[in-house]
């Protein structure tokens, strides 16, 4: 049990980081708090797609003269990296959107407080009645 | 440059590279936005119908390798009869959308034309791109440049429409990165991201805990795309407040392309035995499916504006889609791919309706509707009026047929619930729709001015002077030709449908199911 603990300990932590992201995505009243909690919950899987391209003694998958290009055992699997490449450019690029979102719904409410917004929500419902 | 050889991969191409050349190009001439979107959408339907033709004469997929890297290495693109079809599904309702949209837009969402038409490109190569797609990776890809530009696209609309994208944006991401949790699982046990790879390989390793994990998180993930009912929190709000052509493209697309995907991991990358026998997730799907149906339409029954209801009805007919991907049986998938046609021309054409309305009565709320409108705008309502009777289920229309298959699928099954679920939702459909054509057909036309008449002859005399004094005011051709031309699909699609079943998606049913 202990090993089995022990011997995943990277991906624990993801776990954690991960709940920490979305603890902050859906608990959190800010918007811009969500926000944070929504980079943190990318970053953990980002790092979980990293952390399972590790292999213990890998070196970068660049062609070393003294290693043979068949023993693949030497070197790590690249292809996360560059999945991830991708995926942080996805991230970079929504947190961008929900900025915009936020300057936007900022400037329709002058708040960024959720228990204010949805206050204010409810009176423009009642005046529009 | 051989244009059968590179067929599948033009669609996306056409799409990304003039969502990207628009703002360039339309940046003196706003004007031409409108045209490029129109240009390459009518480009799009006709290469889909020539993709559809092509996959029907080949009677087998067809592989096209991106760069022509081998796939497992490169990318691979797969253009089979599901795929085939769904595709000219949307980019038909796309198109029809986007003529629709001049008035609309211009009236809405004034100076901002070119930005709207080239995020509304780059959807479509994002669905396009989706559904076309062999590879589990590039799929996520897709799906986010899709939800990235749908945010922006729900967020121009009303006051609240800001926020409804936020809500969404929220739960977006957290789908897209479940999504994109699962592939991790499956790529870390089968070292491949190429759909058919991978379906090759799972069957050696389906005990394996990664691999459940996997279709969990990606179930998941599809589950909030495509609204599923415990999961469609975002739905309502951001259907309601967006702007209504963004209402009438991204309803009958967004939610079927989710559904599209979910049919192709479950039966194309798990395999059914495995999604159905081994784990139950696919009882689980139908179970919320059905919970989802009923709770749909009772909601929609509640509320008193009209886009509102129209997108509570659209969790319940998702809902139809997943209980047919759920039932795990050849009648079942049928009546699913077939209602993601339907209700994608039915959503479509009810929520131009909806614009309609916004656009001439400056409003959408079901209790203003009044008797006047038939006078009005016959047109719309006669649109209106088969939409209605198609989404309820009545014989001639599309809506009726796709149902049909699924109440077989559900007697095949022997599940009598979930037929009396179908059953029960197809009379709430009823009465969520009459209630709205009994105010504007039922009642004789009066108004208050007719108060003062004496009370004999008041009756027959005021319908006399007012049918006379409601002028027309019916919108413009450009509006209703797609209004119509959806309406008459309706009954189109239903006389046809033995002949779509037959010639295209009993070519979808995968061996063994």
């Amino acid at each position: 049990m202990t090993d089995y603990i022990i011997g995943h300990y990277a991906y624990w932590f993801t776990f954690i980081l991960m709940m920490i992201g979305f603890y902050g995505m859906t608990m959190k009243k800010n918007l811009v708090k969500k926000l944070i909690g929504m980079n943190i919950f990318q970053v953990s899987i980002i790092i979980f797609y990293v952390s399972t391209a590790v292999k213990w003694g890998g070196t970068v998958p660049v062609l070393d003269l003294n290693i043979s290009i068949a023993d693949t055992s030497k070197y790590i699997n690249p292809l996360q990296h560059c999945l991830m490449l991708t995926a942080i450019v996805v991230g970079v690029a929504t947190t961008g959107v929900a900025f915009a979102l936020s300057i936007s719904i900022f400037k329709r409410y002058k708040t960024l407080d959720e228990a204010v917004l949805i206050e204010r929500m409810i009176k423009d419902n009642e005046s529009d009645k | 440059m051989n244009l059968t050889n590179n067929s599948p991969v033009l669609i996306p191409l056409l799409f990304l590279s003039t969502g990207i050349m628009t703002p360039v190009l339309a940046m003196k001439k706003e004007w031409l936005a409108r045209w490029i979107a129109l240009g390459a959408s009518a480009a799009s339907v006709a290469l889909s119908i020539f993709n559809l033709i092509r996959v029907i004469n080949v009677g087998k997929p067809i592989h096209y390798k991106l760069g022509n890297w081998n796939p497992s290495l490169g990318i691979e693109y797969v253009l089979d009869h599901l795929s085939a079809f769904v595709i000219l599904v949307i980019n038909a309702i796309a198109f029809l959308v986007l003529i629709y949209a001049k008035k609309s837009i211009e009236s809405e969402l004034p100076g901002k034309e070119v930005p709207y038409y080239a995020s509304v490109l780059l959807m479509l190569c994002g669905f396009n791109g989706m559904m076309i797609t062999g590879d589990l990776f590039n799929l996520y890809v897709f799906l986010e440049i899709c939800s990235l530009t749908l945010y922006g696209l729900i967020a121009v609309g009303e006051k609240k429409s800001s926020m409804a994208a936020f809500t969404y944006l929220i739960m977006g991401t957290i789908a897209g990165c479940f999504y994109l949790l699962g592939v991790g699982f499956l790529y870390i046990k089968t070292g491949s991201l190429n759909m058919a790879d991978v379906r090759a390989i799972l069957p050696f390793m389906l005990d394996q805990p990664a691999v459940v994990i996997g279709l969990c998180f990606m179930t998941l993930g599809l589950g909030i795309k495509m609204a599923l009912f415990p999961l469609h929190g975002w739905l309502p709000d951001a259907y309601t407040y967006a702007p209504s052509v963004s209402s009438a493209l991204i309803a009958p697309t967004g939610t079927k392309v989710a559904s599209y995907v979910l049919i192709r991991i479950f039966y194309f990358v798990f395999g059914i035995t495995f999604v159905s026998k081994t784990l139950p997730v696919a009882d689980i799907i139908s179970w919320l499916a059905v919970v989802g149906i009923i709770y749909g339409s009772i909601m929609a029954i509640a509320q008193k504006e009209l886009k509102r209801m129209l997108a509570y009805s659209t969790v319940a007919q998702v809902g139809y889609i997943g209980l047919g991907i759920g039932l795990a049986n050849p009648f079942g998938l049928i009546g699913a791919v077939l209602h993601i046609l339907n209700h994608a021309v039915m959503k479509a054409c009810l929520f131009l309706v909806s614009g309609n309305f916004r656009l001439k009565l400056g409003h959408s709320n079901i209790f203003k509707l009044d008797n006047t409108i038939r006078k009005k705008m016959p047109w719309t309502m006669a649109a209106f009026t088969i939409a209605a009777l198609s989404m309820v289920g009545l014989p001639p229309m599309a809506g009726f047929f796709s149902k049909w298959y699924l109440a077989l699928g559900t007697i095949e099954k022997g599940n009598w619930l979930f037929l009396a679920a179908i059953l029960v939702s197809t009379l709430l459909n009823a009465v969520y729709f009459f209630r709205i054509l009994e105010k504007v057909y039922m009642k004789p036309i009066d108004s208050q001015s007719s108060n003062t008449h004496e009370q004999g002859t008041y009756h027959d005399h005021s319908v006399k002077e007012n049918e006379e004094t409601v002028k027309r005011d019916e919108v413009s051709p450009s509006m209703l030709f797609p209004t119509l031309t959806l309406a008459a699909a309706l009954v189109v699609l239903g006389i046809l449908n033995a002949i779509i079943v037959d010639g295209v998606i009993k070519y979808i049913i995968p061996k063994g199911l």
